[in-house]
């Protein structure tokens, strides 16, 4: 073959490939194939409430009884659910069409102009069924932006077991009593350090703080909106939790420790007393493959500091509630209010109940509460649980600047437990970044 | 006829300049897009005061950003902890790496063995390694606790990750075990070329094994050490993944550096002004440093 004829062959090879590929695809020559379904992308957290095979189970039975949408779910930790979406909303259209979210970021992201106003989908039944301060997690202003899905708070867990070996028939009603029963089971070499907290450099240890801040009387901004929680009372708080890892009663690790570690230890029988959330009685009191002290975890109210008990306050905890929004950007903002409102319906919560229990008060009332307790054998503890803890929890700041100031508050908290600066330098220097910020 | 070969020689020069633009034409599209695009846009956000969200107005600031940044005290201590970190962890990789090959070089009994399995902390993901020392160190249920204790070396179980000072020690740690192999594996290839004519003769004229090492193999590696040293340093600088898994910064900010402090300005904070600020601050640092390694590089190439 000549050089010139190789060169035409060549040219009319990749001329031939090249129409070959800007053909328009084959005209169908069967029935027309079902359409694609519409792909709809949730960003859950992996830690409390359902866990990824419950939410896993619960998006096959979405998918089968919806063929025209897919639900893909993908699960990050709580601490990087946050940034997460932040990234997420870098694109456009955003990688998840919906996300869960912490009631402290609604501020935030409003503003961002992140969330869809979802108020005129909720109706006048949702309303009347689903607890009424659940609408201020997922709320700003006037408007709704998404279901109130997860209602959780802080709870006491204590080992009856350990506590009864100690000489104690009875959990604690104060903080200061707690100790002086933590100092007995120190020297009763019982345990080596009977409290764990979850006091690590992330949100963790502000819910645990504002137990125990408000537990004391305290509390973390004023009736100005400036923040108070550098008053005399959080300083003594603050005092009392370092003083607690000094004296060996509150294990040194909680400086680094977050719920899942608090999990571990007590899973161990290493410690006696723990706060965390709701999940942590399954995980511990339920988990015979985990857990070496299965049916001797019990929940008590929340103590409080006897100071705050001797003015008439019985318990506090922390609202530790989330939300299920959708982006305001998603392309199939349908489709995902339908998938999180049967994620929030009030038969998926009820079956899938053992982690997290449902955000409609109709569950807890009449024949529903006791087939609540009924539906998983941890919900006979955590329903009454739930009843009782609940109406004590307390909301933080919704301040539009709310992870800077949590990081702040923070660091002080980790600067007095780490012994580099005093509770009271620690908290005025927070307490003046959040005015700082407040003025911007 | 001499002005035509002249012509016709130059032309061919051309043609190759030309071919050879073309060739390189691919990758330096590239580069300009994945590399100088995101710093150019990097160096543009630096300027404004930004905010993430939609509906964010971006406000002109200047050098308000970086004057910002320069004064305060935040950002210097956490200037001085990436040093820290850097100088300390690029070290000791470099001792220990120098140490490794130097073994396999001297091919004890199973050395094959070692040198294959040197691999493996390296190809560990950063973040898997990080969870694996987060577990290691971990007070109450960590297999460095329950070593020390079977060992006798320690009475109680040590907290030991809730000193800010030792907490970045620890993390160093934790990343020189997981970049020795880098580094010993390319000291390791070069020591493999290196010619043993040297070696012999000053074994010959008398120079025992240190001398041997100090005075021939170590000058003679001193290529691959600094190809080692760029690579590590600005990796070492620019250290994240490990720490965010580790310690997340804490306590008490005893860990956060410099690309912590980046991205939780940025991701966190939503501050994307001051975010890239800092990033472009690392960006200068890395490309100068590399700049100086590499001019060291080719000076000792050219005096040889």
């Amino acid at each position: 073959m000549s050089k010139k004829s190789s060169r035409v062959l060549a040219f009319l090879v990749v001329a031939g490939l090249l129409l070959a590929a800007c053909a328009p695809a084959a005209a169908p020559t069967s029935a027309p194939a079902a359409p694609e379904p519409v792909t709809v992308r949730v960003l859950l957290m992996q830690q409390a409430g359902p866990t990824p095979d419950e939410n896993n189970a619960i998006a096959a039975e979405f998918n089968k009884l919806n063929p025209g949408i897919a639900v893909v779910i993908d699960y990050v930790a709580y601490d990087a659910l946050h940034d997460k979406i932040v990234t997420s909303m870098s694109a456009n259209p955003p990688s998840y069409d919906a996300f869960l979210m912490d009631d402290g970021w609604y501020g935030e992201f409003q503003k961002a102009g992140y969330l869809l106003d979802v108020t005129s989908n909720i109706t006048q039944d949702m309303k009347d069924k689903v607890f009424k301060s659940a609408w201020g997690v997922t709320s700003v202003g006037d408007k709704i932006y998404g279901l109130p899905y997860f209602l959780d708070t802080k709870y006491f867990f204590y080992n009856e077991e350990l506590l009864k070996q100690a000489g104690f028939n009875e959990p604690p009603k104060t903080w200061e009593e707690m100790l002086d029963m933590a100092k007995v089971i120190k020297d009763k070499g019982i345990a080596e350090y009977p409290v764990v907290w979850s006091w690590a450099q992330r949100e963790a240890a502000i819910c645990d703080w504002v137990v125990l801040l408000t537990g004391n009387g305290g509390s973390m901004m004023d009736a100005n909106g400036k923040p108070a929680f550098n008053s005399d009372k959080g300083v003594e708080t603050l005092t009392w939790m370092v003083k607690s890892i000094d004296d060996g009663l509150s294990n040194p690790s909680s400086v680094t420790n977050v719920e899942d570690n608090v999990v571990s230890v007590m899973q161990q029988g290493n410690a006696v007393f723990a706060l965390n959330w709701l999940y942590m009685m399954n995980a511990v009191g339920f988990n015979e493959k985990d857990s070496k002290v299965v049916g001797k975890i019990k929940i008590s109210m929340m103590p409080v500091f006897e100071s705050a008990a001797a003015a008439g306050l019985k318990s506090t905890s922390i609202n530790g509630s989330m939300g299920m929004s959708i982006a305001a950007q998603s392309p199939h903002p349908d489709e995902t209010w339908k998938f999180i409102t049967y994620l929030g319906s009030e038969d998926v919560m009820n079956r899938y109940s053992a982690n997290l229990l449902p955000f409609w008060e109709s569950s807890f009332t009449g024949e529903s509460l006791t087939k609540l307790e009924g539906l998983a054998p941890v919900n006979a503890v955590t329903v009454p649980a739930f009843q009782m803890q609940f109406p004590y929890a307390v909301t933080r700041p919704h301040l539009p600047y709310y992870q800077e100031a949590s990081l702040a508050l923070q660091l002080a908290m980790q600067e007095a437990l780490t012994k580099v600066k005093s509770p009271k330098q620690a908290l005025d220097e927070a307490a003046a970044k959040w005015v700082e910020l407040g003025s911007k | 006829m001499t002005t035509l070969s002249r012509r016709f020689q130059l032309s061919l020069r051309q043609r190759d300049a030309r071919i050879g633009l073309l060739f390189v034409a691919p990758a330096v599209l590239i580069i300009l897009l994945v590399t100088l695009q995101p710093i150019l846009s990097t160096l543009y956000l630096s300027f404004f005061e930004s905010q993430l969200g939609r509906f964010n107005v971006n406000v002109f600031r200047g050098l308000g950003n970086y004057i910002d940044l320069l004064s305060s005290p935040v950002f210097w201590a956490t200037i001085r902890r990436t040093l820290h970190f850097t100088l300390l962890s690029v070290g000791l990789e470099l001792v220990l790496g120098i140490a490794v090959a130097q073994l396999i070089a001297s091919h004890p009994p199973g050395w094959q063995f070692l040198r294959t399995s040197l691999i493996i902390p390296w190809a560990v993901p950063t973040i898997v390694t990080g969870m694996m020392w987060r577990w290691i160190y971990n007070a109450d249920y960590g297999s460095l606790n329950g070593l020390l204790f079977q060992l006798g070396l320690i009475k109680e179980y040590v907290p030991w990750l809730i000193h800010p000072a030792r907490a970045m020690n620890l993390v160093i740690l934790a990343d020189v075990w997981h970049t020795v192999p880098f580094v010993a594996l390319i000291l390791q290839a070069a020591l493999a070329t290196l010619p043993q004519e040297m070696e012999e003769a000053a074994a010959v004229d008398g120079a025992n094994a240190w001398q041997r090492f100090w005075l021939i193999r170590l000058p003679l590696l001193r290529s691959a050490i600094l190809v080692a040293l760029v690579i590590r340093t600005v990796e070492a600088f620019r250290v994240f993944d490990i720490i965010y898994v580790l310690t997340a910064g804490g306590p008490a900010f005893g860990t956060i550096t410099i690309s912590y402090l980046t991205y939780v300005e940025t991701f966190n904070y939503g501050h994307i002004g001051n975010g890239s600020a800092l990033s472009f601050l690392i960006s200068l640092f890395s490309f100068g440093l590399a700049l100086a390694y590499i001019r060291l590089l080719y000076r000792q190439e050219e005096s040889r």
